[in-house]
């Protein structure tokens, strides 16, 4: 029999055929697309990307992009955990309605966040004219590219520190306060620590999506060079000019920056989630 | 009885037992409160069971072939579907231009249909595509199957021929006026008024006007902007390359595109004058209003051609190319040109047009690309990789 050799190893049918669709999937959407802008890098050699690459412009729109996009990612770091929060601790009227909402960046277009914002915070418009007698300028400044990214990364925290929240029983609050804990306690000792991987994962989708963050961007930010010029439209900008080598260089920087920082918070996840003891 | 429950996760609470609440959980009085969770056995403990072992598993050769026929499979099921989906009746034209000469195509390809057929011929479907000049023409490139591309420089149309071969690279000596059917210039669109009082280029590098142009790295339209100041600059015998560089201090916002610009400057309200293409600024006058803005002609500017040409290498059939060179020719036409007046550009057959769309162009002296050299010259020189433009920002 040849039972002894096809013997499935788990009680569930069907391993092979769909690690076999998994596999192929992965390859065609994820590892094709990163592994040619590789194969460019490659065939360029290194030593011309980092020429390409290091260049004041462009050093200064890698640092733009990665700043905003941290900026953003921790703002929304704070007040996705707060609004999860709310959504799932408190009933209130339209918390349905708040909770729909959340999802509304995923779905509209970028370009349309951008121009709407843009709308909004121009000197003209409704939050410019506010916040102008106080001397701020939002729109066209690097402030402007600040709101177009919390805008695209905020349904990410939200989403992930969900669920999480709501398996996290209030029994265990209680449980610290009969014992004798403080509310800040049993916020900094029994709370976060069960969110935190939770959150890094929301923190490291939101930086991620923000750091590429084309559509909204240049409709907001001004795009001078040196000042309000993201690595993205660098990228556009060399494409234009028929280089792509150099638009492959840029690119390739950010898939380096972006993989070793999503290293970093990975390490923190797993470090965060053995201390906790969720392995 | 005293009993010891678990709460959730890792937390533990003891106090006397009060009830069992059916579904495995107790509740106990532990003093302040009363709390429910299942029970701790104090004996046998150690019965915990791992539901992720189920899961984890290792890969063995056998499930590596299935995995991989699957693979084969799904690939076989994707492709195989796809067969050569060519149309095999009626000739097709696809028209690759940019973006604001959709209005003019849309009513030049009905004016062409209703001639074409009149002549006797079949008739032929037309499809648009417009876009940032640079992106069409980089699809193009990328193996968008243009029967004629519409573009606004001729540099774009340079690079098609250049990387393709689909263009022979003598292509602008084909048609009448450089290939270029309609011409347009730079105007400036200011505030109702002109309350800064902006008659000129010099008027744009002194202090407090804010100018909006697009980035020309990224916008055809641009490019155009930068050699009329450029131009102009030369004109007056000052130096250029600090002259444009003073005028790019006042930008505000860089788009990247023309229609980006336009509605930077006249829906955000940021800036005090638009360098505009002129038939983009009297679309914006006739969509917005004459008393919200107005247009100044500056004493020198640039003449610019967007050019036409047929795209050899994507022609399948006689048939098709009969058709597209005569959709481009017929662009000359008298009532062809009296539509592109209609829509703003500058035509050169003024016979058929109406006088209010003759009259409404001002005599411009114009510097051409020609005078800088060619855009073959122009592109690299002014725009490329390191050139003045990106001096401009360097310092």
């Amino acid at each position: 029999m040849r039972a002894g050799i096809l013997r499935s190893p788990s009680p569930l049918p069907g391993f092979g055929l769909s690690f076999g669709i998994m596999v192929t999937v992965l390859s065609i959407v994820v590892l094709l697309p990163i592994g040619a802008l590789l194969g460019r890098g490659l065939m360029i050699g290194p030593g011309d990307v980092w020429d390409m690459v290091n260049s004041r412009r462009i050093w200064s729109a890698l640092t733009l992009s990665f700043r905003a996009a941290l900026i953003a990612s921790l703002f929304n770091l704070v007040f996705g955990l707060l609004l999860a929060w709310v959504l799932v601790r408190y009933r209130f009227w339209g918390r349905r309605l708040v909770d729909a909402a959340v999802d509304l960046p995923f779905a509209l277009p970028t370009a349309v966040a951008g121009i709407a914002l843009s709308a909004l915070y121009a000197p003209n418009g409704v939050f410019g004219q506010a916040l102008a007698p106080l001397g701020i300028t939002v729109a066209y400044t690097e402030l402007g590219i600040w709101v177009a990214l919390v805008f695209i990364g905020f349904p990410f925290v939200v989403r992930t520190v969900q669920p999480v929240i709501e398996e996290l029983e209030p029994d265990l609050e209680e449980v610290s306060a009969t014992l004798g804990a403080r509310r800040m306690y049993t916020l900094r000792r029994v709370i976060l620590p069960t969110l935190t991987p939770a959150l890094l994962t929301g923190f490291a989708l939101a930086l991620a999506r923000s750091v590429g963050e084309y559509g909204s961007v240049i409709f907001i930010a001004g795009n001078i060079p040196n000042l309000t010029e993201i690595a993205p439209l660098l990228i556009v900008i060399r494409l234009e000019e028929y280089n792509y080598d150099a638009a492959a260089a840029i690119g390739i920087a950010m898939l380096v920056i972006s993989f070793a920082m999503l290293l970093v918070i990975n390490i923190i996840q797993t470090w965060s989630r053995r201390r906790i003891g969720l392995v | 009885m005293y009993r010891t429950i678990q709460i959730s996760g890792h937390t533990l609470a003891q106090g006397t037992f009060v009830r069992s609440l059916g579904d495995g959980r107790i509740e106990i009085d532990a003093g302040h409160a009363r709390l429910s969770g299942r029970p701790i056995a104090t004996r046998n403990t150690s019965e915990t069971v791992n539901i992720q072992s189920a899961f984890r598993k290792t890969l063995t050769g056998g499930q590596l072939r299935g995995g991989l026929l699957a693979a084969v499979a799904v690939l076989g099921l994707t492709f195989s579907g796809s067969g050569p989906a060519a149309a095999q009746d009626g000739v097709e034209i696809l028209n690759v231009s940019y973006d604001p000469t959709r209005e003019f195509y849309r009513e030049y390809n009905a004016l062409f249909t209703a001639w074409w057929t009149a002549q006797g011929n079949a008739p032929v479907s037309i499809r648009q595509s417009h876009g940032g000049a640079g992106a069409q023409a980089r699809a193009v490139i990328d193996g968008l199957e243009a029967t004629v591309v519409t573009l606004a420089l001729s540099a774009d149309i340079d690079q098609i021929a250049e990387r393709t071969g689909k263009i022979p690279a003598d292509w602008q000596s084909r048609l009448e006026h450089n290939s270029s059917p309609y011409t347009s210039t730079i105007v400036f669109l200011v505030r109702d008024g002109n309350p800064k009082g902006i008659e000129d280029w010099d008027d744009l590098v002194t202090g407090d006007v804010q100018v909006i142009t697009p980035n020309p790295k990224t916008s055809g339209g641009a490019r155009w902007n930068f050699l009329a100041a450029w131009g102009y600059a030369k004109q007056k015998g000052l130096d250029p390359a600090e002259f444009v560089g003073d005028l790019y201090k006042n930008v505000p916002v860089l788009d990247t595109g023309a229609r980006g610009s336009t509605t930077t400057f006249t829906q955000r309200g940021v800036g005090d004058v638009l360098l505009a293409w002129e038939n983009e600024a009297f679309l914006a006058l006739e969509s917005l209003g004459e008393d919200a803005f107005d247009i100044v002609v500056p004493s020198v500017s640039i003449l610019a051609e967007p050019p036409v040409t047929l795209v050899d290498g994507n022609i399948t059939s006689d048939a098709q190319r009969a058709a597209a060179e005569a959709y481009l020719e017929h662009l000359y036409s008298a009532q062809a040109q009296a539509l592109a007046l209609k829509h703003f550009y500058r035509a050169w057959d003024t016979s058929a047009a109406a006088p209010e769309d003759v009259a409404r162009f001002p005599e411009v002296n114009f510097v051409t690309v020609e005078d800088f050299g060619g855009w073959p010259e122009v592109q690299p020189k002014f725009f490329g990789d390191g050139g003045i433009f990106d001096q401009i920002y360097e310092e």
